[in-house]
């Protein structure tokens, strides 16, 4: 037991490392965000109010709107970046001596998850510190109560990064990750507009926005953050970690890339 | 010993808690009918059937009776809120829309949108004792705290009407900013405040001298001047805040009642007229008359808590403890 608790630490230990050693991607993780918030919410500011959809009990700006699909939008990049840091690690060989690591090779990849989870909620509170006090102001036990949902929605993403990872045979290939993934989870989802006013435009736009499971993360955390609980958002979010969890840990091969340039 | 005790304790609990449970009362312009809001719950109880196209409401002073402006019925009629029957209909000229009622609790004066005139009514004998000629279009209607004047507001003619209630004349008219829509007197009596829908602005003015002391301009970011439209007005009874509706701005603004100074502009529904303060003065209610619903805020912390759906175009609000 004492093995598995010192090996988790050591992943949690380098992430850590790593994250304050890359202080800028700290600051990039944030700057985007943010610039939606300030920059792009502030062009599309509907003063006068967004209908009321629940979890919501009022009137609210369209920055108090897009706040938790900003949130989740941390937690793609992250979650997507750390698959980045897979392919990395793999090919400059670090990821071969975690792995001559007796333990389990499915609980070193857990590790690995919930290491790069932890350092994306740091992110997440940041931000969420921000927004406070340019005026998105949820309920304080909702910031508590997202936690949770956050947390779960950090594994979802980088369960899904991993699994992407494990595809991806070269670094260069992560500019189709960010234009086949990122982008089209995060646009085809309740993250920027609720889905009402996407399914006045199109019955087809829709459906893709509500059988996203990025839209099911926003509103997990939309809804936590509000003090009120999404049984399909949660049901959704915990299958689908599962099974990417799963499938990653499944299609996980560290020989690849080294075996190809050996070769 | 101790039983009793806790027994008196609930049972003084269970009383205070039902003090506590304020009800609100809407009028739904479009549905010709009243909305019920039980103020614990933050539900609609009950939607009552009234005349056509209720819109001004008021309350008794012993909060039993409830006035209504039946705009279309060309009546007013008053509701007793113990069995919610309408228990009779007074004559109030044509199409009222606000009314006031003297301290004295019998006179009611109420403006005539369409005849240009204050038909002021008996409410214990249902006579007519006068009908004033007043501006074209008259609407806001307020009577002081002492009881001496009765203020009625015309939207085409941009004035104030002084009505000396002595002896039910006009004795002096003040020139406000386009399109008058409500008055609201402070508590004290000195000031009374007064909405401008189209000139989108609130004057205060010195009661003593009836001239303007202030005019009020409003400016929320985002928002279109022209959308700017200040109808209801509501001051806080500890003098500390004037709460001012912006119509299709879709907001309140919070202001200092002391300094003039605008403090916050709090989004609400759609097209916000008419506001209520709950008894206690801790929550303020809003009418949203395009969205329909009425907004909840908390004074304390000038946040909108809630918005709760009615009818169709709600438009007056009164709160009973």
């Amino acid at each position: 037991m004492n093995a598995y608790w010192y090996c988790l630490q050591g992943i949690v230990q380098r992430e850590w490392l790593r994250f304050v050693l890359q202080r800028s991607r700290f600051f990039s993780a944030l700057v985007r965000p943010l610039l939606w918030l300030l920059v792009f919410a502030a062009g599309f500011r509907a003063a006068l109010g967004i209908a009321i959809i629940a979890p919501y009990d009022t009137y609210i700006t369209y920055e108090t709107y897009i706040v938790p699909g900003l949130a989740c939008m941390i937690l793609l990049f992250n979650g997507m970046q750390g698959s980045l840091s897979m392919v990395y690690d793999r090919e400059m060989g670090s990821m071969r001596v975690l792995l001559t690591s007796p333990l389990p090779r499915a609980f070193l990849l857990a590790s690995k998850l919930l290491a790069i989870a932890l350092i994306s909620l740091l992110q997440v509170y940041a931000f969420l510190a921000i927004a406070w006090f340019y005026g998105v102001q949820p309920p304080v036990w909702g910031l508590l109560a997202a936690l949770p949902a956050l947390l779960l929605v950090a594994l979802l993403l980088s369960a899904l990064g991993l699994l992407l990872s494990n595809g991806i045979r070269q670094l260069e290939n992560f500019a189709g990750v960010m234009n086949f993934v990122i982008f089209p989870l995060f646009f085809l989802s309740s993250a920027l507009y609720p889905l009402w006013k996407m399914r006045e435009a199109s019955e087809w736009l829709y459906w893709l926005c509500a059988l996203n499971p990025f839209t099911h993360a926003v509103e997990l955390v939309r809804f936590a953050l509000y003090l009120r609980f999404s049984p399909l958002a949660l049901a959704v979010c915990l299958g689908l970690t599962l099974l990417f969890a799963a499938l990653a840990v499944l299609t996980f091969n560290p020989q690849h890339a080294a075996l190809r340039k050996g070769s | 010993m101790r039983l009793t005790h806790l027994a008196c304790a609930i049972a003084l609990g269970l009383t205070s808690h039902t003090a506590l449970a304020a009800t609100a009362y809407v009028s739904n312009e479009k549905d010709d009918s009243i909305s019920v809001i039980d103020l614990d719950s933050l539900e609609v109880t009950a939607t009552l059937e009234v005349g056509m196209r209720p819109r001004g409401l008021l309350l008794s002073s012993d909060n039993k009776l409830l006035y209504i402006c039946a705009s279309d019925s060309d009546r007013v009629q008053v509701m007793d809120l113990a069995t919610r029957t309408i228990i009779k209909e007074l004559p109030s000229g044509a199409d009222p829309e606000q009314f006031a009622l003297h301290p004295n609790d019998r006179w009611l004066y109420i403006s005539n949108e369409d005849d240009a005139l204050v038909t002021v009514v008996d409410t214990q004998s249902d006579e007519v004792l006068a009908q004033i000629d007043v501006g074209v279009e008259p609407e806001g209607m307020a009577v002081s705290p002492d009881g001496k004047w009765a203020v009625n507001t015309s939207e085409t003619t941009n004035m104030l009407h002084w009505i000396d209630t002595s002896t039910q004349q006009l004795v002096d008219n003040t020139l406000v900013d386009q399109r008058p829509r409500h008055v609201e007197f402070d508590k004290t009596g000195k000031r009374l405040w007064a909405s401008a829908e189209i000139g989108g602005t609130v004057s205060v003015i010195d009661v003593a001298s009836r001239q303007i002391e202030k005019v009020l301009n409003f400016q929320i970011k985002g928002v279109h001047p022209d959308k700017v439209q200040p109808v209801g007005v509501k001051l806080s009874d500890d003098g500390k805040y004037a709460f001012v509706a912006l119509g299709p701005a879709n907001h309140v603004a919070v202001v200092d009642a002391k300094t003039y100074e605008v403090l916050d502009y709090l989004l609400v529904g759609r097209r916000v007229w008419h506001m209520a303060l709950t008894p206690d003065q801790k929550r303020l209610l809003t009418t949203n008359g395009v969205s329909g619903d009425v907004s909840v805020i908390d004074v304390d912390s000038l946040k909108v808590t809630k918005s709760i759906k009615v009818g169709r175009y709600p438009w007056g609000v009164v709160v009973t403890p």
